[in-house]
């Protein structure tokens, strides 16, 4: 176990030295996140003092009226996007058992994200590992890997780690050579091959959120750290019908699907988790738990589906062994 | 120059001298032709900025198409001066004369116009100097662009040392009948140079020392290139053999093109006298030496992939025999042996055969890179799926097409230019080599 902790980690500590984040600025940062990021400075002084606990665990007081919610239009700048949330180390959870490709995953995803189309940051597979073996539906986020080889390869520092554990893109960094695409194993990035047709007059660009997007530059699933910023889910959890996707933190070994709230060792354990393509090292932060006891049979995930996105898995392996999946009713 | 009275060079200088002074309506027809695909490339790469890489074949999975295979081609013809010029210099070869300055030409050429397709690759090509302002030294891109610009510089200082001799003696012909603003040029690149012995001794020097460092460099930039496709997880690159393996390719494409031009030059200028079938023989037992080197890490790295036959690079082997079985037979079976057999038999070796043979290596070598890049891409660990149908395969489209044609063009532009700048074949050289052979050296010259 000692060994397979060390391995990465020294790996890490050399991509992050190119990165020239030295962990003395990233500390400063956090501290004065809470407050900067409010973006309020309404100085009224006294009335009710409370105790607040910033992310980085201190415990401050301040007067009630200096507090402001976070407001949905604020923007984590360039910089303090390389800044993860402190004490976080995020992890997700993929139930293979429920998922009957209902793609709202993939619609929340493009709708929040404001995508193009055909760019999708979320795709589901339909995976068969071998001839004798169960077919099954296979949502694919970004593994937001702890050796993640797009980081390494990247040769501008476009895309970078975070201590959180997500791995972001910088669209007014990104020369768009298209290394990492190649780099990932896991056909995660997609690139913007024309000019978004959503203009997004106004919006400020953060690394968060992704947006506005840019043409000639790569994207890819970010864990909605936007949203996590405010406390929330990401988005294709909180759509997803089945509640397929759970979402946690490794620190605070809690994972929740909306519904419910588990441990993440022991769903990890008891239900036999495991990480896609383990041997190529990469260390994804995206557990999936083996597709058993089902809920739906595979088949299921045609029904209803939109011809055209049927289409995209007719050429697939899986789709000509088995008859049954041509005949789900449309 | 005082040697100007050798009756070699006085030959040569017939040879060569109306071509630099005069220019033929055939010249002028063949230039308009190349400048004309030179501009559509031009407005290629409009269109491509203007509408985006959508113009492109490439998509989501092949993310690196023609424009990379290209580059990695153009890349390998550079070889053809680093390693051919170099080593035959260092060896002191007395048949290099008249062929190493055309190796130079080639390698420098062709490394001005390989990088290009980098740029056309990259999604923002306003971002380029990103590269230099904030460098990561972990990507094998920065090593490639610190490579590659080391290569360019070193090359072209090599090509210059080798030119400065004739500047300095077309600087000094009176009789020519240059044109002012000519002669002036001339003198600016000569840099003084008057073949005193303190002058020679440190040209040859310098000479020598870069000959010796153009190789070690572009065995680094190859390697380095090698090693963009060899550091990533993906089936098909992930080999510890590409490093060698592309150096002897580049050699390969190199030596070959050199042979092509050869023949081209031979034929323009009525070259028989120098460009003999000992010159097509000789280039030509390298490139059958090369061949056998390069089909023997084609065939150890195919064959530890099948042998071994882990599920993806079984996958992609497949696909290698089936979809892409034409191509496959001609880069790594008719590319690699029909140049072996021409060479190797002798009754096949004449000069148009070895022409032949040495266009077929390069043909084949530019399918074998198409073959490293594109169906290792269209062969990616997680099937590719829930995307368009459309998106799936990679063909070329007409801005890629268009984009290859004028940099092809391009390099038979900057070829042209440099034929009417300095004689095709390097006579200081030429008359160096002679000086050395002959036993009976005039020693009042030196």
């Amino acid at each position: 176990m000692d060994e397979k902790e060390k391995t990465p980690k020294s790996r890490r500590d050399f991509l992050r030295i190119g990165a020239g984040m030295g962990a003395a600025t990233l500390a400063t940062v956090a501290a004065s996140g809470l407050f900067t990021l409010t973006g309020k400075e309404t100085r009224a002084e006294g009335g009710k003092k409370i105790k607040v606990l910033t992310t980085d665990g201190k415990l401050l007081e301040v007067s009630e009226s200096q507090l402001s919610e976070p407001t949905a239009d604020m923007v984590v700048t360039r910089e303090s996007s390389h800044q993860g949330i402190t004490g976080r180390k995020f992890v997700m959870v993929i139930d293979l058992a429920k998922c009957k490709n209902a793609r709202k995953c993939v619609e929340a995803c493009q709708h929040g994200h404001h995508l193009p189309k055909d760019h999708e940051w979320m795709k589901v597979f339909l995976l068969q590992n071998s001839e004798q073996e169960a077919q099954y539906w296979f949502p694919r986020p970004c593994f937001h890997c702890d050796n993640p080889m797009c980081v390494s390869v990247c040769p501008v520092g476009a895309t970078y780690k975070r201590s959180d554990g997500i791995v972001l893109v910088d669209n007014q960094r990104c020369i768009g050579c298209k290394f990492c695409m190649t780099g990932c194993p896991y056909s995660v990035r997609v690139f913007h091959w024309k000019e978004p047709e959503d203009k997004a007059d106004g919006a400020v660009y953060s690394p968060e959120t992704g947006f506005p997007t840019k043409e000639g530059t790569v994207g890819k699933c970010i864990f909605c750290a936007d949203l996590l910023r405010k406390n929330e889910l990401p988005r294709c959890l909180s759509a997803c019908p089945m509640g397929v996707i759970y979402f946690g933190d490794i620190i605070e070994d809690t994972i929740t699907n909306g519904n419910e709230t588990l441990r993440f060792t022991e769903v990890i354990r008891d239900r036999a988790g495991y990480r896609h393509l383990e041997s190529l090292g990469t260390e994804p932060s995206v557990y999936y738990l083996p597709p058993v006891n089902r809920q739906f049979p595979v088949e299921r995930g045609f029904e209803g589906l939109d011809p055209k996105i049927r289409e995209r898995y007719e050429n697939t392996a899986s789709y000509k062994i088995n008859p049954l999946l041509r005949h789900g009713k449309q | 120059m005082e040697n100007n009275n050798n009756a070699l060079e006085k030959n040569l200088w017939k040879v060569f001298l109306p071509d630099l002074v005069k220019t033929s309506r055939t010249w002028y027809l063949v230039f308009a032709i190349l400048f004309l695909l030179f501009l559509f490339g031009l407005f290629c790469l409009y269109t491509q900025i203007t509408q985006g890489h959508i113009v492109t074949g490439m998509r989501d999975n092949v993310v690196w198409g023609m424009y990379i295979v290209n580059f990695i081609f153009f890349m390998g013809v550079s070889y053809a001066g680093a390693l051919i010029s170099g080593v035959l210099h260092l060896f002191r070869s007395d048949w290099r004369g008249s062929v190493v300055r055309m190796a130079e030409l080639i390698t420098v050429i062709s490394l001005l116009i390989g990088p290009c397709f980098i740029m056309f690759c990259i999604g923002r090509l306003e971002r380029l100097p990103f590269l230099a302002m904030y460098p990561r030294i972990q990507s094998p891109i920065t090593w490639d662009v610190i490579a590659i610009s080391s290569d360019i510089i070193g090359c072209f200082i090599f090509l210059y040392l080798s030119f400065l001799e004739d500047f300095a003696r077309l600087r000094d012909m009176k009789q020519a009948g240059f044109s002012k603003w000519r002669t002036k040029i001339y003198r600016i690149l000569a840099l003084n140079y008057h073949g005193s012995p303190e002058q020679r001794k440190h040209l040859k020097w310098a000479r020598d020392v870069m000959a010796a460092m153009i190789i070690a460099i572009a065995i680094i930039v190859y390697s380095v290139l090698a090693w963009i496709f060899g550091v990533t997880l993906q089936p098909g690159w992930h080999s510890t053999i590409f490093g060698p393996y592309f150096v002897i390719a580049a050699i390969y494409s190199g030596t070959g093109v050199l042979i092509i031009l050869m023949w081209i030059f031979r034929k323009i200028y009525h070259l028989e006298e120098y460009i003999t079938k000992r010159h097509f023989v000789n280039v030509g037992v390298l490139l059958l030496i090369i061949a056998a080197f390069y089909g023997y890490f084609t065939f150890s790295d195919y064959l530890t992939k099948w042998y071994g036959s882990v599920k993806m690079d079984k996958v992609l082997i497949d696909k290698l025999f089936t979809e892409f079985y034409t191509m496959f037979i001609l880069s790594n079976y008719v590319g690699i042996l029909v140049p072996m057999l021409v060479v190797g038999i002798k009754k096949l070796r004449t000069i148009p055969n070895i022409t032949i043979a040495a266009f077929i290596a390069v043909l084949g070598l530019w399918f074998n890179r198409y073959l490293i890049v594109v169906p290792t891409l269209e062969t990616p660990y997680l099937p590719i799926q829930d995307i368009r149908p459309a998106w799936i395969h990679y063909t070329p489209t007409w801005v890629e097409l268009g984009l290859t044609l004028a940099s092809l063009a391009t390099f038979g532009l900057l070829i042209m230019l440099a034929a009417k700048l300095v004689p095709i074949v390097s006579v200081s050289e030429m008359v160096e080599i002679e000086e050395n052979v002959s036993v009976e050296v005039k020693p009042e010259i030196r």
